[in-house]
């Protein structure tokens, strides 16, 4: 995988087939990114684990907080790293050892480690490095271009509005077959 | 086409960006959501939105879906990462500068620059602390020169109004890096058609809608286009970006929002605050006229340079300023800058002086003699006898508003019903 530029379907199949994320790094602070995707992916349905070994055992939005990646007692399908790029390698070999193994590593914005990178990938793992989960969503969605933000889709079709509110979006479009 | 991997081309772009289908009802063209204000799905969600936690709308002076349309649209054009669409042109320059400047701090600027905006840079910005340093666009060495520790910003015109004068934007650029600021390029007459100065280094792109965007005359709207180019933490110069925001439960916009955090700060931040947004009426007025940019801004282009051809040969014009005219002190950069033509307005010299600038506008037919440019038509004013009537005749020509200069904006007409609207006026 060329980790300069994603196609749109790779992120699309990823976010489309994803239904829990263990999220290393994770910040109970409110103001902090990863509390911003946390919440949002809870929004919408996905089960979100937040790992952090200061905060192991406490509840957060009703979600009990793990010490490390071997801790949570469920298979997760990805592991979204809030990590600076050099503890990347570590949380990747944690994460080859869960079984089942997850079926994506997720690297945050300015988050790269390109050796980390492959030995998840010849593991059959897919990685996406430097981008925002939530920001990807949010832009196939077409969520994000109420923020007048370039999303860089084009599209004549209309978007999925999701049950429970005019203002959530999903990854669909109206004709395509309901698959939640 | 979402998951077609080609990148669309700037007519397709013209057309689409911004505009899918309403999720709602299916609309094809763009619904003009003329509301004030949107229910929240429930209290969670309007906390959600509140605290920047959730993507959405709340009330238009923030955002609403038909000005997004045209965000996203202007965004995709200029090759940015994200928009905001506000009441003017001049709202835009407010915005940009509120969001980069404190109090004792100082911009350089291009002194050839719509009068308009030499205004607002030495009245209202003045008294807001902010102080402007004025450069020469001809002289590059000017902009270096005048660097100092509270430089905040470098502001340009792409090709600047009415002089015709076509701004070098790597220099400046290379500039405004060494110095680490952004570079602020105000794209107006150009468009993206005609020039995109991200392309060149811009990290900003401030628009007047007003003009050749809308494009028909019918509505004043301001853009700001945000590069994604700058990094906001680096010197830690800019508070708004790269410090916690109380209102927002401490959170650093531009960790937050990355390479889009600066059209988000001066959203959530400077319009929310200082309150010019664009009315959705105009916003859909604006976006429609976008989707027909390409072939109008070729067609100004061509019409622009058919007339001023004709002009220079005229026996009663002393001189023409257009770049595209291959004897222009310009026409070198506007080779690099703008290939594909110069746009409509130049400045033109009558022998007559004063008196031959009145009875030109007062002469014509097909021309509208009013204060405005990028209209479908053709447009012509005497700014020695309107706009820049109270400066002394020194100023006006320091100005480039001499007693003998009249400013056309070449419409979208028959160039020939042009040419011979300007040879009754001139007779
Ligand atoms: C180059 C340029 N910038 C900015 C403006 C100001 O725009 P507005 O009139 O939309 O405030 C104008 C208007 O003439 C202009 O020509």
């Amino acid at each position: 995988m060329n980790h300069d530029s994603y196609p749109d379907s790779y992120i699309r199949g990823i976010l489309n087939t994803v239904k829990s994320i263990a999220m290393v790094g994770f910040s109970p602070n409110t103001s902090r990114p990863s509390y911003f995707v946390f919440k949002y992916f809870l929004e919408r349905g996905t089960r979100v684990i937040p790992v952090n070994p200061g905060h192991a055992g406490k509840e957060i939005l009703g979600q009990k907080v793990y010490g490390k990646l071997a801790d949570i007692p469920e298979p997760i399908d990805m592991v979204d790293i809030f990590r600076a790029s050099e503890f990347v390698p570590g949380v990747v070999a944690e994460a080859l050892a869960l079984r089942p193994l997850p079926q994506v590593i997720w690297l945050q914005l300015e988050i790269r480690n390109d050796a980390a990178a492959a030995i998840a990938e010849a593991a059959g793992i897919k990685v996406v490095m430097n981008r925002c989960p939530k920001i990807e969503y949010g832009r196939l969605s077409s969520e994000i271009s109420w923020m007048g933000i370039n999303s860089r889709t084009l599209s004549s079709k209309r978007g999925q509005i999701l049950p429970g509110g005019v203002q959530r979006m999903g990854l669909g479009n109206a004709g395509d077959k309901k698959s939640d | 086409m979402a998951d077609a991997e080609r990148t669309p081309g700037f007519n397709t772009l013209a057309v689409h960006a911004g505009a899918k289908p309403d999720p709602t009802t299916g609309a094809r063209a763009t619904p003009i959501y003329q509301t004030t204000s949107f229910v929240f799905d429930d209290v969670e969600h309007a906390a959600s939105l509140f605290g920047l936690q959730a993507f959405g709308n709340i009330y238009t002076r923030i955002g609403n879906p038909t000005c997004a349309v045209l965000e996203e649209r202007v965004a995709a054009l200029e090759g940015g990462t994200a928009g905001l669409a506000v009441a003017s042109g001049h709202a835009a320059q407010l915005i940009v500068m509120q969001t980069l400047l404190m109090p004792g701090d100082e911009f350089i600027a291009s002194k050839k620059l719509y009068g308009g905006s030499i205004n607002q840079f030495n009245n209202a910005f003045k008294s807001f602390g902010w102080n402007v340093v004025w450069a020469d666009p001809d002289d590059i060495g000017t902009f270096e020169r005048a660097v100092t520790d509270k430089t905040k910003a470098i502001f340009v015109e792409s090709i600047a109004n009415p002089g015709g004068v076509i701004t070098d934007i790597e220099a400046v650029a290379t500039v405004a890096r060494k110095a680490g600021v952004p570079l602020i390029v105000d794209n107006t007459l150009a468009t993206p058609y005609l020039c995109k100065p991200i392309d060149f280094g811009a990290d900003i792109v401030v628009h007047s809608l007003t003009k050749f965007l809308g494009g028909h005359g019918n509505s004043i709207g301001g853009m700001i286009v945000d590069a994604g180019t700058f990094n906001w933490s680096r010197d830690k110069k800019y508070p708004m970006l790269c410090e916690p925001r109380a209102e927002y439960s401490g959170i650093v916009l531009h960790e937050t929002f990355g390479n889009f955090s600066f059209a988000i700060a001066c959203r959530v931040l400077g319009l929310r605050d200082l309150g010019p947004a664009l009315s959705p009426f105009n916003a859909f007025l604006i976006a429609t006229g976008i989707e027909t940019l390409p072939l109008r801004m070729q067609r100004h282009s061509d019409n622009a340079l058919a007339v001023a051809q004709w002009l220079a040969g005229h026996p009663q014009v002393a001189w023409v300023s257009y770049p595209g005219l291959p004897g222009d002190k310009y026409h070198a950069l506007a080779q690099k800058y703008v290939p594909k033509g110069c746009g409509a307005v130049m400045t033109v010299g009558l022998k007559g002086g004063y008196d031959a600038g009145v009875k030109l506008v007062s002469n014509v037919k097909l021309f509208s003699h009013l204060a405005n440019i990028g209209d479908t038509k053709s447009l012509i004013i005497h700014p020695a006898s309107t706009t820049h009537k109270q400066l002394t005749d020194a100023q006006k020509t320091q100005a480039g508003a001499g007693p003998d200069v009249v400013r056309l904006s070449i419409g979208i007409e028959d160039k020939d019903d042009i040419i011979a609207d300007l040879e009754l006026g001139l007779k």
